[in-house]
């Protein structure tokens, strides 16, 4: 418990405050927006454009990740791919994170045979591999990324409703939650105003994690096929274009699935120092 | 007892929770186990006054508290506030009620939500129930703190910002941002240091005073009941065994265990300190509730008719009324000697 002072901690306290990992993982991640967001700016070519002179070369200055077997510069088209995977990221997991929260307060606090109900649709759910469940929706759907991020959207709520469920369940018990329903307000009120804020923890964490393997997911269908289609630079594709080379041009692969290792490094982390920044102070 | 001036009634009030029952023993048709809470209690609180509850853990005071502000529903009986029943509110009428009825938790830490600054938490209270324009409630929230005497910076800190007493004076002051009539304070302090203790307790007392509060304590410190109530009902397994002016029932207990819990207050005069446990054994488990009177198995005084007939709530002397055959007719409880309790206690001992 900290000792009552006359002054509010500052802007500059806040920061200083933050955990490590939190502040690693943001640089990481703002660093993965930038890029995302303005790729022409940092790659060096057109991420598309033939180079019949520079085949499969092994990484040099002029070409610092090489070029595959087409010619083109792998630097620009692991940074291009920024834009499409961290859209994977967000997207894919944006509409799961605020149904199944929100499905999952009403649930945690409702109880009895809605959370009865809820618990089968869950089992029934997750008794299937992720991954095969989303294969197997988007290949009804027909490949592409948006059939993905519906294939992931009927699967991946479930998950935060449990995790949401399951603390709610802890909050409504305590006596913060009866002085609510004594102060005569709705349980809308209660359950959203006042549970839902202190419940959201798990939920917010597991987003972090949950992009990451949005990516990792966006990744393995690109490179199936499934997800996103060449030419288009996606790093689960660009993966798969250099399955053929590995043993003769490594670097096609490596970097691609470098930018993968460390954009979800960066998920993690911050997904970390999120869980120690947003721990409840009693 | 009659329904003029009496603020609350509580009549015939049940409540019981289940208790788990395996599949097999369902199967078989035994009975669903349940603790019973409450059994029939039966009260009245009168506008103005502190009423007192005590009684050991597991008692039902706790569940009584929350019945009084419909945190509960009773199984059985009513509960009428201002001659209405408050069981069948719903929606407005149900805030209107809570507006006027409110309670006080026990735990300082959990009673609050941790996320909102005492400004947010008291500015929600005043604008749910439109106690105040808009414009006026930040005035209100200084006068709220000034009243429970925090300082007016706390307005913008958090819960864990505050010590144990300061945040039940924060609990104090949100429910006192309804203005309601009643108070039901649940173990208001028991959480609290005891230097605390009587900060809170005398805070609680002058605001009574000034806003001319109807207040149930419920605890289970005697001194701190004695100290605040006008009345005392003392609770033993869901039942009110007895209730009584408070100076009456400290003086002369009619109930063999009202005298048992006095005596087992601890004195701070080490010259009156005995060693003698007052009542015998352990509270009975409250979903196997003994038949005759519910105190049977523990009281120095019980005979044959206690294992038999329960005995009811009875007017003892004015104001006073007991549920025990053995001071029905005499008044007092007889006087028994320390010696003769130990003897009989080392008998027990080598049984």
């Amino acid at each position: 418990m900290k000792v009552v002072t006359g002054q509010r901690p500052r802007m500059h306290r806040v920061l200083f405050d933050l955990p490590a990992t939190m502040i690693i993982g943001g640089i990481i991640l703002f660093a993965s927006f930038v890029l995302a967001f303005f790729p022409s700016l940092f790659a060096p070519y057109d991420p598309n454009a033939f180079d019949y002179g520079a085949l499969l070369h092994a990484p040099t200055l002029a070409h610092p990740f090489g070029t595959d077997n087409y010619g083109r510069d792998m630097l620009s088209r692991v940074i291009h791919a920024y834009t499409i995977d961290m859209q994977i990221a967000v997207f894919a997991t944006i509409v799961p994170v605020i149904v199944g929260t929100l499905i999952g307060a009403v649930v945690g606090y409702a109880g009895g045979l809605t959370e009865a109900f809820f618990g089968r649709v869950v089992d029934a759910i997750i008794t299937f591999p992720f991954l095969v469940l989303v294969i197997a929706i988007v290949s009804v759907l027909g490949p592409g990324l948006i059939n993905m991020y519906i294939a992931v959207g009927i699967i991946d709520w479930v998950f935060y409703g449990r995790l949401t469920a399951a603390e709610i369940k802890v909050q409504k018990r305590l006596d913060y939650a009866d002085a609510g329903r004594v102060m005569g307000y709705r349980p809308s009120r209660v359950v959203f105003r006042h549970l839902l804020p202190n419940a959201m923890t798990p939920a917010l964490v597991y987003w972090m994690t949950d992009m990451a393997l949005a990516i990792l997911l966006g990744s393995s269908l690109g490179y199936l096929g499934l997800g996103a289609q060449p030419p288009a630079a996606e790093w689960g594709v660009l993966i798969a274009d250099g399955k053929n080379f590995m043993t003769t041009a490594w670097w096609i692969s490596i970097f691609p699935g470098l930018a993968i290792v460390i954009t979800g490094l960066g998920f993690s982390l911050f997904g970390d120092g999120l869980a120690e920044f947003l721990r409840t102070r009693r | 007892m009659s329904d003029d001036g009496s603020l609350i009634s509580v009549r015939q009030v049940s409540k019981h929770f289940d208790a788990g029952q395996s599949i097999l023993s369902r199967l078989a048709g035994e009975p669903r186990a349940a603790v019973h809470a409450l059994n029939g209690i039966d009260l009245d609180i009168t506008r103005g006054e502190t009423l007192g509850v005590v009684g050991e853990s597991g008692c039902g005071k706790s569940t009584l508290a929350r019945c009084l502000v419909r945190l509960h529903d009773p199984d059985e009986g009513t509960i009428l506030f201002e001659n209405r029943d408050i069981g069948h509110l719903k929606g407005g009428a149900r805030r209107a009620f809570n507006r006027r009825v409110q309670m006080i938790f026990q735990d300082p830490y959990s009673s609050l939500n941790p996320r909102l600054t005492v400004r947010r938490m008291l500015s929600e209270a005043l604008t749910v129930h439109r106690m105040r324009p808009r414009g006026e409630i930040d005035g209100r929230i200084a006068e709220l703190l000034d009243l429970v005497r925090l300082p007016s910076d706390a307005a913008e800190r958090y819960p864990h910002e505050f010590s144990g007493g300061q945040r039940q004076r924060i609990g104090i002051a949100r429910a006192l941002a309804l203005e309601p009539d009643v108070l039901v304070a649940d173990e208001l302090v028991s959480a609290l240091d005891v230097s605390v203790q009587a900060q809170v307790i005398n805070l609680l007392l002058t605001l009574q005073e000034e806003l001319s509060l109807t207040v149930v304590f419920v605890a289970h410190d005697l001194r701190l009941v004695r100290h605040i109530s006008h009345r005392v009902a003392v609770m033993y397994l869901g039942r009110i065994v007895e209730i009584a002016p408070t100076e009456a029932l400290f003086s002369t207990p009619r109930h063999p265990y009202s005298k048992a819990l006095l005596d087992a207050a601890p004195d701070l005069d080490p010259a009156k300190r005995t060693r003698v446990a007052a009542a015998r054994g352990e509270l009975p488990s409250p979903l196997d509730i003994p038949p005759g009177c519910p105190f049977n198995t523990r009281c120095p005084y019980a005979f044959d008719r206690c294992f038999t007939e329960r005995p009811t709530l009875d007017p003892r002397a004015p104001g006073h009324r007991a549920a025990c055959h053995l001071t029905e007719f005499a008044g007092g409880l007889p006087e028994q000697s320390n010696e003769a309790v130990a003897e009989r206690q080392k008998e027990e001992n080598r049984a």
